[in-house]
């Protein structure tokens, strides 16, 4: 689960790691109230929106607007806030589209020294968290761990030890912060350990962790993301989630217990599990079509969740045909089969469905759709299923 | 021979009064496993498809000699469940339950590393050796016995491979789901090295899907120790980065643990690469008939 900047750096705050003073605004009356609070010279208006790249980003409504800006008055606050609010940024991330801004951070200046990168992951090789610093910041990471994986600096860490003091001082000597800012990373990056665990994050970025002039590390940018599978223990976190930056047909089938993700194909898929739905994307593409989804019903389905599904399938207005792809374990083919067939008729099919049925109790399911006279075409293969689907739109 | 379990493994069911748990149990009985007790606190004394059921792990193998055990019990309790069955000393714990928070696997992961279990999952559809020994939700009837050894990071694609095997008439010695969580107790070179010394494993196939490493250390461990013929499968070349697909570890992230990256490590290692899922088992097959020309 994602958050917005201003939700990371209220948990950051409250858990003893250093943000910057700033304010929340959703209008802009707010924003310049904020400024006028906050009370410096200079403030930074941002964008809240999941996805990264803002500052680059622009608003779709006002293409000279960008989704971060310095400003130097209330006034200029007021104006700024206006452009973003309601706006639609698109960024790298977002997609031609853009994701609608609903408030923006108002955040006091801060005196830059240095630029530097921090994040935590669960690293698979570690086996646990691993704290990366780097003297590149502001940068794409991704990148730098590409062209120069020499100055990204990493320290694993256990949960319940959590980060050691010497870690951060090791790292902190790596990054060749001096004097009083070696204390400071101390503070700052086992606070930030200490939260990452408390919390269940699977990620935590602060890009630019900054250096002031006077030595202090600040965040001036966080990222947070939560393990769903440790949403249970946290649901003072739960209500963090901002559903509007979700895919709705996603956020639909999480409900029916569905895991689905949208892509950019034409051929719906409904599949058990999550390595032959994603086999049964590769298929489709390998013979010529495009998937327009990934979509797990899980080991257990029932009609409930088969209609659902296949609503959301149909509801989705590229969708020209859908590969149904069983393979019966616990879960009969005779269950699925019987499930398609009331789904098929409660939804009301207006598109090709081709089924792929295998394993348990294979034969009557098949008697089945055979017998029901409904427009079903079977396949009896992966390849069939495949060759039929993509024939399927294709006359 | 097989790896793992065979047809004289005593199993116990964690989380045995569970819907789940009795359901599963059942289903491993039918099969032939030696199904000897389950393990739920507070139930001490209750019979669960004819098997005993304890209060505490300890117990149940003091009274049944228990040296395998499969663990159904809710993903908040699961890390507590793994600990206790390696407290108790089991050499096989295999944990079927989905959604286990993965600092959770940190802390456990730390713990098994320093004892002398072994733990294939969670987020797995467990462990076969056909004929003999089933422990988990896979369905019994399309495996048969024989000489390829089958691991993998997911369930139904694990019963396609399997029943395309059976097909071709290639039983397996034992079949293995790994789990597809970031953090899972047993890795594909741990059962490379279990299948290379199996007399009864005369072949390998293993399923990988996108995000991670763990394909690519495969690769590279087979290219310097395994005589035996591999062929393998990776599933989401069609998935695009940023997107998780179903399991937590199945994400393509900062342009690591792409499908083609994966298949260019397997390949390289001389490992026979199934472009299609339609074709795992053909391309077991060719993997046997190269090493025999070889």
């Amino acid at each position: 689960m994602k958050i917005h900047e201003f939700q990371a750096k209220e948990i950051l705050r409250k858990a003893g790691v250093a943000v910057p003073r700033s304010i929340v605004a959703r209008s802009a009356d707010e924003a310049a109230a904020a400024f006028k609070e906050l009370g410096g010279s200079l403030a930074v208006v941002k964008a809240q929106i999941h996805a990264g790249g803002r500052g680059k980003g622009t608003i779709k409504e006002h293409p000279q607007q960008h989704g971060v800006q310095l400003v130097k008055s209330a006034d200029e606050a007021k104006k700024v806030a206006g452009n973003l609010l309601g706006g639609h940024l698109v960024t790298i991330q977002t997609g031609a589209a853009g994701q609608k801004v609903n408030q923006v951070l108002v955040e006091e200046g801060c005196d830059i020294g240095r630029e530097l990168y921090l994040g935590i992951v669960v690293d698979r090789a570690a086996a646990g968290p691993v704290l990366m610093v780097s003297s590149e910041g502001g940068m794409n990471i991704e990148e730098v761990a590409e062209k120069t994986p020499e100055l990204i600096f990493k320290e694993a860490f256990g949960p319940d030890l959590g980060l050691m003091p010497f870690q951060a001082r090791k790292l902190a000597n790596l990054l060749g912060l001096k004097g009083a800012s070696i204390r400071s990373a101390e503070k700052f990056m086992q606070a930030l350990c200490r939260v990452f665990v408390k919390s269940d994050c699977s990620l935590a970025e602060i890009n630019p962790l900054v250096v002031t002039k006077a030595g202090d590390l600040i965040a001036l940018d966080a990222k947070m993301t939560f393990d769903d599978n440790a949403m249970f223990r946290h649901k003072d976190l739960e209500e963090l989630r901002d559903l509007s930056e979700e895919e709705p047909a996603e956020v639909r089938a999480g409900k029916a217990g569905l895991s689905y993700v949208k892509l950019d194909g034409n051929i719906g898929c409904l599949v058990n599990g999550a390595g032959l739905a994603m086999s049964t994307m590769d298929l489709i593409k390998l013979h010529g079509g495009e998937p327009a989804n990934f979509l797990d019903v899980g080991g257990g389905a029932n009609v409930d969740q088969v209609t659902e599904a296949f609503r959301i399938l149909l509801d989705d207005k590229n969708t020209k045909a859908v590969l149904v792809n069983i393979f019966g374990g616990i879960m009969r083919c005779t269950t699925i089969a019987s499930a398609v067939l009331e789904a098929y008729e409660k939804v009301g099919f207006n598109v090709p469905l081709v089924v792929r049925l295998e394993g348990t109790e294979v034969e009557q399911a098949r008697k089945m759709l055979a017998e029901s006279k409904l427009n079903i075409i079977s396949a009896t293969g992966l390849t069939d299923a495949a060759k039929k689907v993509v024939a399927s739109i294709s006359a | 021979m097989s790896i793992l379990i065979n047809k004289n493994t005593r199993v116990i069911c964690q989380g045995i009064t569970g819907k789940v748990g009795q359901f599963h149990t059942k289903g491993c009985k039918e099969y032939g496993t030696q199904m000897v007790g389950g393990v739920t606190p507070g139930k001490a004394g209750e019979t669960v498809e004819g098997v005993p059921v304890f209060d505490t792990v300890a117990e149940a193998v003091r009274q049944t000699g228990a040296d395998a055990t499969m663990i159904f019990v809710p993903p908040a309790f699961t890390a507590d469940a793994i600990l206790e069955a390696i407290d108790a000393g089991i050499p096989t714990v295999i944990a079927i339950t989905e959604g286990v928070p993965v600092l959770d696997m940190v802390r456990v992961y730390d713990l098994l590393k320093r004892s002398n279990s072994r733990l294939i999952g969670p987020n797995c559809p467990g462990v076969i050796t056909p004929e003999e020994c089933k422990i988990g939700i896979m369905p019994g009837y399309i495996h048969k016995k024989g000489p390829v050894g089958v691991m993998s990071r997911s369930g139904t694609l694990t019963y396609e491979a399997v029943w395309q095997l059976t097909s071709l008439g290639l039983g397996q010695s034992t079949c293995v789901g790994l789990g597809g969580d970031p953090i899972v107790g047993t890795s594909f070179i741990d059962l490379l090295k279990l299948y290379e010394a199996d007399p009864a494993t005369e072949a390998i196939m293993m399923m990988g899907e996108i995000g991670g490493t763990a394909e690519e250390e495969a690769a590279a461990y087979v290219k310097q120790h395994v005589t035996k013929p591999v062929a393998a499968f990776i599933a989401g070349r069609a998935a695009p980065p940023g997107k998780r697909m179903g399991h937590a570890g199945a994400i393509i992230s900062g342009g690591k643990g792409t499908a083609k990256e994966k298949v260019a490590a397997l390949e390289a290692a001389g490992i026979e690469v199934a472009e299609s899922p339609a074709d795992m088992g053909t391309a077991l097959q060719r993997a046997i008939a190269r090493k025999r020309r070889a």
